[in-house]
């Protein structure tokens, strides 16, 4: 029994090593949560793309849920996500408003142009200064609201039909039955 | 003569770019900021720390941090203003809280368990010893 000691406190080591590595695997792991889950969206006023005279805040947003997309023409991958929040926003089962993000207004009208606006409308953040107050360090990203402002679900990177299917869907039935 | 010239002019040019990035009043400053965000970790490439990023977020948060200092605010609180954007991420040196105890006080533990039982391995072996040293073929070891 003494001799096997080592042996077992070995075993014993590679399967906390081994669950470690199949708990994380998978998962992005370099994607920061949101501490802003559960809480209200950050107090923001946004210019609205092509048409800045016109201004967006929270308040504006109360009362039906929203799918807050971050975006830029910079941004490489969010034109691979672009199909997919297009079928999300014609399925009409959630608004979704563009975020564009650290970009200038004639790139954003000349990738829209390209790629198709499937937004309601997008708010413009040009220097990326209240990008900060969300948590937003990149694009894509996505963010879901609450009829009542709260932000119930985060995602950074690519949304694709699975993340549509298994993510976003389940939350607009949570929030559906909760109304 | 030309090139020598062009390089310098170039070297000069590049200085100016990186200082026209931040503009600190003096040194104290500077030596703050640099102290504060060499402890931050910047949440786009994390690993590297805020003072070392290249990435635009980086950029953007540094002149966070500046405006924030310059604001009046201590260290703590721009650790915190920054710990509720982006979570305790952001930080190299993890607040002690509960959920962070044993990543705090583990290895004092570990130290702790060891001690524990080379103190009983010494204290069997010396209740041994006394009388006289085992033979040498019930050694396992």
């Amino acid at each position: 029994m003494r001799r096997l000691l080592p042996l077992i406190a070995f075993v014993a080591l590679a399967v906390l090593l081994f669950a470690g590595v199949r708990m994380n695997s998978g998962k992005d792991t370099s994607a920061i949560p949101s501490p802003l889950l559960g809480k209200p969206t950050p107090a923001f006023s946004l210019p609205v793309l092509g048409d800045p005279q016109r201004r967006v805040g929270n308040a504006d947003l109360r009362g039906r849920p929203y799918l807050l997309n971050v975006w830029g023409s910079w941004c490489p991958t969010c034109r691979d996500e672009h199909p997919h929040i297009t079928a999300l926003a014609k399925s009409g089962k959630v608004r979704v408003i563009g975020y564009d993000y650290k970009d200038t207004p004639e790139d954003a009208q000349a990738w829209l142009g390209q790629f198709g606006n499937p937004y309601e409308f997008i708010v413009a953040d040009e220097d990326g200064r209240a990008a900060l107050d969300w948590g937003i360090y990149g694009a894509p990203e996505s963010f879901l609201v609450d009829a009542n402002g709260v932000v119930v679900w985060k995602h950074v990177g690519a949304i694709d039909d699975t993340v549509i299917r298994e993510q976003i869907e389940p939350k607009l039935m949570q929030m559906g039955a909760a109304r | 003569m030309r090139r020598a010239l062009l390089a310098i002019v170039l070297l000069a040019l590049s200085a100016l770019a990186a200082a026209q990035v931040l503009q600190f009043r003096d040194e104290a400053e500077e030596a703050r900021f640099r102290a504060l965000t060499t402890e931050l970790r910047c949440v786009m490439c994390q690993n590297q720390s805020l003072a070392d990023s290249n990435a635009p977020i980086a950029k953007d948060l540094r002149a966070e941090v500046l405006r924030l200092m310059r604001e009046g605010k201590s260290d703590d609180e721009i650790k915190q203003y920054l710990v509720e954007r982006y979570t305790e991420f952001v930080l190299y040196k993890p607040q002690v809280e509960p959920t962070t105890w044993l990543l705090w006080f583990g290895p004092a533990l570990v130290v702790l368990v060891g001690a524990g039982v080379i103190a009983g391995i010494v204290r069997r072996k010396a209740k041994q010893a006394p009388d006289a040293p085992p033979p040498l073929d019930s050694q396992e070891w």
